[in-house]
């Protein structure tokens, strides 16, 4: 073992020596988790974007929502001596020992996306994650502010039940609507993320709502739940972004051609720019030595019609949604 | 026979009259309805919209069931069927893309059969790949993303109307009638039934039992390729990671709510469709009750229990023989 960690440090000296000679270029090991989503495919692209931005030279290792090919991933750009390795964790547990061996071998490893075990803390340099539960209370607050003193019968579409995101979306809609005694969520149901259900869902309470008359507004923990939604409104005569006011959560492209057409009213953007902020305290850390704070929030923005959603649109839409 | 065919039905129909009722009850407005757009609109009808994929899926599934089979890709194929629609609706006319997608569940179907009838591997562990396979050949064909398209044509099958209803419902009534008119209004049901209830007997008496075996696989693709095209239809969209998701289950359930047996030997088209409707009509009812959605399907599993309970010969076994018992009592 000591042997071992001996080969890895020496091999780690040699290369930062062969590193420094050749200027200060860093090389970035990224572990990503696969690509199950359109924003993991976002992110995938940003983080390259972001990467040749700053001149890293930038590697990314896909583990196919696999663990095991997530540690394989980490030993790889421990053997190859990288400066600092990325992790986006597919699942919060098991990670200590190939994170000990990375913090053996003196390479940082910085956290995207998603966080890991307590248990692990120290065996990291920072993690850059979007807060959920914040999202949700951009989403109530903006909402708030919006309809203003005037009564408003809220319905919510659930994402899946039990998902920890869906858990705290709702938290942090509820903390923010229950500042304001004339907001009421009055129907909430699950839509499990997707179209399909959105819609199914939304039809349901558009139907038991008095044919949608007594809805004000619709929160949805996603955009793609919104899609469907702003579909099943139009399909019972009404129109969503007017009669109905809209705001969901993600920021995927299409939610900003429903902004542009006027169909919906706000989106908070969970930013798949987990990289750029992680780059720029690796860098701050690897040359000025500053320790980075332990969590580093990304920011949760909050989109509406006046922000040009049809630019919006035409940037995202190529980043792989 | 057909003297007998009310008193099967009785089940599904009580059951389904129930549910009706108490969706009546969480909801006074469940029997309203008016034209919205030319279209009937009200929980009824969202009731059969909504049941439309499940029934279709049942229409090939219960005569895969009645042959002794399963087909547990079917989820699988809507998503592949949608993908192949989408990719194509913008560039190409209707009959093309329907041709198309159903050509691709009809090969889906195809495959299955030939691992059933020719390689005779068990239906369960024979569609069992495809179900794995087909969602990654659906990501593939999306290239994992949601594939949007805006093709009016297409876009009427899910959600415009004939006559006043939806567009899938009038489409999941004519399937029934065809599926209906060539199993019943020949032999070949007959022939189906045969081959489940013993296969062996059936071949030696002259029934081609692989053709029947290869031919209801077949069916069961096409079946579910039009139910992906219908859900891709209805959101203008498809969504290879999550249509037809777990619907392979809603199917089997809608046929053996129907009180089709899974060991094959009978089966009832109708019946099945009426399990689809029952599943369909609990679903709607949980949405409009307001109930906190962590009840969802423990709402679900104890209505389904209590419908196969109603079926149980055991049960009504054991009801006649309480009576006789409480009879004997002075």
């Amino acid at each position: 073992m000591t042997f071992k960690a001996l080969l890895a440090a020496s091999a780690t000296a040699a290369l930062m020596l062969a590193h420094s000679a050749s200027a200060a270029q860093l090389t970035i090991g990224f572990s990503q988790i696969g690509s199950e989503s359109g924003w993991r495919a976002a992110e995938t692209s940003v983080s390259k974007q972001e990467a040749a931005k700053r001149s890293v030279n930038f590697k990314i290792a896909d583990a196919q929502q696999k663990q095991e090919n997530q540690i394989k991933a980490i030993r790889s750009f421990i053997a190859q001596g990288v400066d600092a390795i990325f992790l986006a964790p597919v699942v919060a547990s098991g990670w200590d020992a190939v994170l000990k061996e990375a913090k053996e071998a003196k390479i940082p490893v910085v956290l995207l996306d998603r966080d890991i075990d307590p248990s692990g803390k120290d065996l990291y340099l920072t993690a850059v994650t979007s807060d959920s539960v914040h999202e949700g209370e951009v989403a109530g607050d903006w909402l708030a502010k919006t309809v203003g003193d005037k009564a408003c019968n809220i319905v919510e579409l659930q994402g899946t039940v039990g998902a920890s995101v869906a858990t705290n979306r709702k938290k942090g809609f509820d903390t923010a609507v229950a500042k304001h005694p004339n907001l009421k969520v009055v129907r909430s149901q699950t839509g499990d993320f997707t179209r399909a259900k959105g819609k199914e869902v939304m039809e349901s309470f558009i139907k038991a709502e008095n044919g949608g008359k007594s809805i004000c507004a619709v929160y949805a923990h996603n955009d793609d739940m919104m899609v469907g939604a702003i579909q099943a409104m139009k399909e019972a005569g009404l129109k969503p972004g007017k009669d109905i006011l809209t705001v969901s959560i993600d920021a995927v492209p299409d939610i900003f051609k429903a902004i542009a057409a006027g169909e919906a009213n706000a989106t908070v953007e969970l930013t798949p720019n987990m990289a750029g902020p992680a780059l720029d305290a690796v860098i701050a850390y690897k040359e000025k030595g500053t320790t980075p704070p332990k969590w580093i929030q990304t920011e949760s923005k909050l989109y509406t019609a006046a922000d040009d959603p049809q630019k919006v649109y035409d940037s995202k839409k190529g980043l792989g949604y | 026979m057909t003297l007998r065919l009310p008193r099967r039905g009785l089940a599904q129909a009580l059951a389904l009259i129930v549910i009706l009722m108490v969706d009546r009850v969480v909801s006074p407005q469940f029997f309203n309805l008016h034209l919205q757009d030319g279209r009937l609109f009200g929980s009824v009808i969202d009731v059969l919209n909504r049941g439309t994929p499940v029934a279709l899926l049942s229409l090939g599934m219960v005569l895969v069931i009645a042959t002794g089979g399963i087909d547990l890709s079917v989820g699988a194929v809507m998503a592949i069927a949608g993908a192949t629609a989408a990719s194509l609706a913008d560039a190409h006319s209707l009959p093309v893309v329907l041709l198309a997608a159903l050509g691709v569940g009809l090969l889906c179907g195809l495959w299955n059969g030939i691992l059933v009838a020719v390689l005779r591997i068990q239906p369960i562990v024979a569609t069992l790949i495809l179900m794995v396979a087909g969602r990654g050949i659906a990501q593939l064909i999306t290239e994992g993303r949601i594939v949007t398209f805006t093709s009016p044509d297409l876009v009427w099958l899910g959600n415009g109307a004939v006559l006043g209803l939806p567009t899938p419902v009038a489409i999941a009534i004519g399937m029934l009638l065809l599926t209906a008119a060539v199993v019943r209004g020949s032999a070949l049901g007959l022939l189906i039934e045969a081959t489940g209830g013993n296969a062996r007997a059936s071949e030696l008496s002259g029934v081609g039992t692989r053709t029947m075996i290869l031919a209801v696989y077949v069916w069961c693709g096409i079946c579910a390729a039009l139910a992906g095209v219908i859900a891709a239809a209805d959101i203008m969209g498809a969504d290879a990671n999550n249509a037809g998701l777990w619907l392979e289950l809603d199917a089997i359930l809608a046929v053996v709510i129907g009180g089709t047996s899974l060991f094959g030997g009978r089966f009832s088209l109708v019946l099945a469709v009426a399990g689809a409707l029952i599943i369909q009509a609990m679903n709607t009812g949980i949405l409009l009750s307001g109930y906190p959605p962590e009840l969802n399907l423990l709402v679900k599993a104890v209505v389904v229990l209590a419908v196969l309970l109603v079926q149980s010969p055991r049960l009504s076994d054991l009801s006649g023989i309480m009576a006789r018992w409480r009879s004997k009592k002075p």
